[in-house]
């Protein structure tokens, strides 16, 4: 369950010791540095005192609450914020949010643990100890309550934020007492007692964000958005063949164009353009020849790749990523009575996150800054601080609201080292870089491409007798962190596929069982993207079930039902779902049902999806139902808007979502050409949450992998011929 | 040089006659809350009102643009937030990452003017601006909320 989520290059590790475990285990609650400093202790009417590293009381009673984790519209600041507020026993309309600074952290011996924000953990991966944190501040506050009125600290209760002196009627509020608190020694952390769930009035509630009055009149200054006094403005391009290097560009050619004010080399791959505003900088450098060495990448193509992938479905000999179950698969299904086999496959995706890649940054001979929309504010400032030369505490971070994350945003954070390498050709100047649409689609780093070969056979009662899937693909892992791949065998790869329970286990028992992953890589950069790996493979899991399911005779979901006895908590949600969506209800002529389940991201996730397909085969999904069980449920409404989020993410994908590779690069260069679902082809979402509570699962991607099997079934379902790869608009239905 | 009227306020700005509206907006008026996305007229982040209609900023040179013309941002919907649009966004919670959401905004502002009271067909015919996170389904309830808060005000 830990180590298959990346979220930082071995840069941050050489930086960091990192590690979520050793981040949470090590987190030093209860460390209270109450400000020092006369600057700071002046100001402290305003900004109130600090009781604990999470927790900041105002005079007012406004309760600060600290944020590590970043913000993309998942959420995780507002449920954060509730589950500090729910120990604290503050007033929830008091409730100010506030991010900390990867520096900060860095300074203070990361007490607020790891600030990565990815696979789904910004809850589940901070909740036990940011509940700790809330906790230990709440006793720190009601002990100097007692201590000022020289009671026991038995006789006080507190709600709201009002500490009340049961047997004198006494009242206060934090807000009086926040000052003493911060001076006590904390508690033992082994006497913090964190409430039962079932006793949440915060938590748990589906109560509004905290951060949307300043998205809804402009106010909200995103990375791109921001102004620096003497800012310069960069537009950059970087060879659009993967691993090629720039040779060499045309500068006298745009030198008369306005605004511009230099051109620079940007490591060994790309040059960049400084102008006074962005649109100086972003006309001239397309006006610029530029003169690249495309290397070997160029004779790469889409047949190439998909080629190479196929040779993997079939390969022997070599160290698979696999697991078994039971007898010997092979041999089963070539003598089962029946026998069903189907090849699938799914291309390489973009992010397109709405904001474009951007950072600014200012380097100085002692100070390098940068301001980003950034996953992973540590990995930020180890590149930072790599590529400006300055140490880590000479660095700072300032985290902005990201438009959109999707993974693209994580350790790699390869745009802010272009800024910083930009930036500090410009000793003091803040330059702010923004990637065109065009060169953030150019640059990405894709989902991974893989095909799966899928066979299972059948007895002569239908009953299903063995199963092997083989996954053939791009790794993650090889390019992101290699040290995680042993033997030449990558695990990661076969997310919601795996034997272990936990985190992304396969939800059926197949009396003999084979599954294999065969690395084939590219070069073209992979990479985290909403839901990874659990998307793909439960597309060819959950696609192929129904093609079994049919060969047996049997409707889908008893099919899956009579495989799922020893997975209850897979099989819960596909019947929540099942019933949600009324599954033996006749649905109106023309319109089919899909279904599927899969687990990822320590969640189980079922859909239901109602489908019709026109005689000209334009397809249209009518309604989708998604069951999710992710343990606790920190805010239903949010966990509903993540599974409408991910409905959309998810069909934009089935429906038209493909990068191909042309000479080495990315053909599709805007939303004209990799378009996105709009309002209009958006189905009615019913999001049904079956929370068990014995658990943490992460919700910002699990519900993303049974949206595309679950209309493809649908589709299959209507026209008798299964779909077996994507996007759909390259598939012919009628 | 051009003169603009944006949000009642008239403006010279010193830029090139072919310089996109939004980016003369976003870096010489210094109004951000209109975005850049696509560039190409596409994803509608960049949505502004000029007399009225919304219309894309990002695909329209400012070249074309007279100081008669009267430019409406996100900034100057309303004060306060109080345009029924803002109020049923905030009252359904729409934004996640809130990126495009001026442009949705202005794009289901400009749509209320025109027909107070839209069908889903409506709304599905003028609400085509893209969003990623994908709040598509309360972004139509919204719309409605919207009609029927300006109704009853």
């Amino acid at each position: 369950m830990k180590k298959r989520i990346i979220k930082a290059t071995n840069l941050s590790r050489r930086k960091f010791i990192v590690g979520s475990a050793a981040a949470g285990g090590g987190l030093a609650l209860g460390f209270n540095l109450p400000f020092i400093g006369t600057a700071e202790a002046a100001s402290a009417a305003k900004t109130g005192t600090e009781v604990n590293a999470w927790v900041v009381v105002r005079p007012d009673d406004t309760c600060v609450i600290r944020i590590a984790r970043s913000e993309m519209g998942q959420g995780t600041e507002t449920g954060l914020a509730q589950l500090v507020a729910e120990e604290l026993e503050c007033n929830w309309k008091k409730v100010v949010a506030e991010w900390v600074a990867p520096g900060q952290n860095l300074a203070r011996k990361r007490i607020w643990g790891d600030m990565a924000t990815g696979g789904s953990r910004g809850i589940r991966g901070s909740q036990d100890y940011v509940r700790r944190g809330g906790a230990t501040a709440r006793v720190m506050l009601l002990q100097a309550a007692a201590d000022q009125w020289k009671v026991p600290v038995g006789e006080l209760s507190v709600e709201n934020g009002v500490i009340t002196h049961g047997p004198s009627g006494r009242k206060i509020t934090y807000g009086k007492v926040a000052a003493a608190a911060a001076k006590l020694t904390p508690p033992d952390p082994k006497s913090i007692k964190l409430k039962d769930p079932k006793d949440w009035k915060i938590a748990g509630k589906p109560i509004k964000r905290l951060d949307t009055a300043m998205k809804l009149n402009g106010s909200l200054v995103y990375a791109i958005d921001l102004k620096l006094p003497g800012m310069l403005n960069a537009a950059v391009k970087a060879c659009p063949v993967f691993g090629g290097k720039l040779v060499s560009y045309d500068e006298a050619k745009i030198s008369g164009m306005p605004g511009v004010r230099r051109i620079v080399k940007v490591h060994d791959n790309a040059v960049a353009v400084v102008a006074d505003t962005w649109w100086h900088a972003k006309s001239a450098l397309e006006a610029m020849p530029i003169a690249w060495n495309d290397g070997s990448g160029a004779s790469q193509s889409s047949a190439t790749i998909a080629e190479r992938l196929r040779e993997g479905l079939t390969a022997t000999n070599e160290p698979f990523a696999s697991w078994q179950d039971g007898g010997d698969a092979l041999k089963t299904i070539a003598g089962a009575a029946k026998k069903v086999e189907a090849i699938y496959a799914t291309p390489f995706l973009a992010h397109a996150t709405m904001e474009p890649n951007n950072c600014t940054a200012r380097v100085t001979a002692d100070r390098a800054e940068v301001w980003v929309p950034t996953q992973s504010a540590e990995a930020a400032l180890a590149v930072t601080s790599e590529e400006s030369g300055l140490p880590l505490e000479k660095c700072e971070v300032h985290k902005h609201v990201l438009g959109g994350g999707f993974g693209r945003r994580g350790g790699t954070q390869d745009y802010t080292r272009q800024a910083v390498a930009i930036a500090k050709q410009f000793p003091g100047v803040p330059i702010k870089m923004i990637w065109s649409r065009e060169e953030d689609m150019a640059h990405d780093f894709y989902r991974p491409i893989s095909q799966c070969k899928l066979s299972a056979g059948l007895d002569e009662s239908g009953k299903l007798v063995g199963m092997h899937i083989r996954l053939s693909g791009q790794s993650i892992n090889a390019y992101l962190n290699p040290g995680a791949i042993k033997d030449g065998r990558d695990v990661r790869q076969l997310q919601g596929l795996y034997k272990e329970p936990g985190d992304a286990q396969f939800g059926y028992t197949v009396p003999n069982l084979l599954v294999e992953y065969a690395m084939r890589n590219t070069h073209v950069p992979v990479g985290p993207w909403r839901g990874v790996n659990t998307n793909q493979n439960g597309v060819y899991l959950e696609c192929f079930m129904d093609e079994v399911a049919r060969a047996a005779g049997k409707d889908p979901l008893e099919f899956r039902r009579e495989l799922m006895a020893k997975h209850p908590k897979h099989l819960a949600v596909l019947n929540a779902a099942a019933e949600k969506a009324e599954y033996g209800k006749p649905l109106p002529a023309g319109v089919y049902r899909g279904i599927a389940q899969f687990m990822g991201y320590a969640s189980y996730s079922a859909a239901v999806a109602e489908v019709s397909v026109s005689g000209e085969g334009k397809v249209k999904v009518h309604r989708i139902v998604i069951a999710i069980d992710c343990g606790h449920a920190v805010n239903p409404q949010q966990i509903a808007a993540q599974v409408e989020g991910s409905v959309v993410y998810g069909l934009s994908a089935t429906f038209y979502g493909e990068c191909t590779v042309k000479n080495g690069c990315i053909a599709e260069s805007n939303f004209h050409d990799y378009r996105m679902l709009r309002l209009a082809e958006m189905p009615k979402v019913e999001t049904v949450i079956v929370p068990s509570y014995d658990f943490w699962g992460g919700v910002g991607e699990p519900t993303i992998c049974v949206v595309a099997p679950s209309v493809m079934n649908a589709i299959y379902a209507a026209t008798g011929k299964p779909v077996r790869s994507l996007p759909l608009k390259n598939v012919k239905l009628a | 040089m051009a003169k603009l009227n944006i949000n009642g306020k008239v403006r010279d700005v010193q830029v090139e006659a072919g310089t996109p509206l939004l980016w003369v907006i976003r870096e010489q008026v210094g109004l951000t809350g209109t975005k850049y996305g696509c560039g190409v007229a596409q994803c509608g982040a960049c949505s502004v009102h000029l007399n009225g209609e919304v219309v894309r900023s990002c695909s329209i040179p400012v070249g074309g643009v007279k100081a008669t013309d009267k430019i409406v941002t996100i900034e100057g919907l309303s004060a306060a937030s109080s345009h029924p649009v803002q109020k049923a966004w905030a009252e359904l919670d729409v934004p996640q990452c809130g990126y495009c959401q001026s442009g949705q905004i202005m794009a289901a502002a400009a749509l209320l003017r025109k027909n107070p009271k839209p069908s889903d067909g409506d709304i599905d015919a003028a609400m085509t601006n893209i969003c990623r996170c994908g709040t598509y389904q309360r972004i139509r309830a919204a719309v409605h909320m919207a009609a029927d808060m300006a109704k009853k005000a």
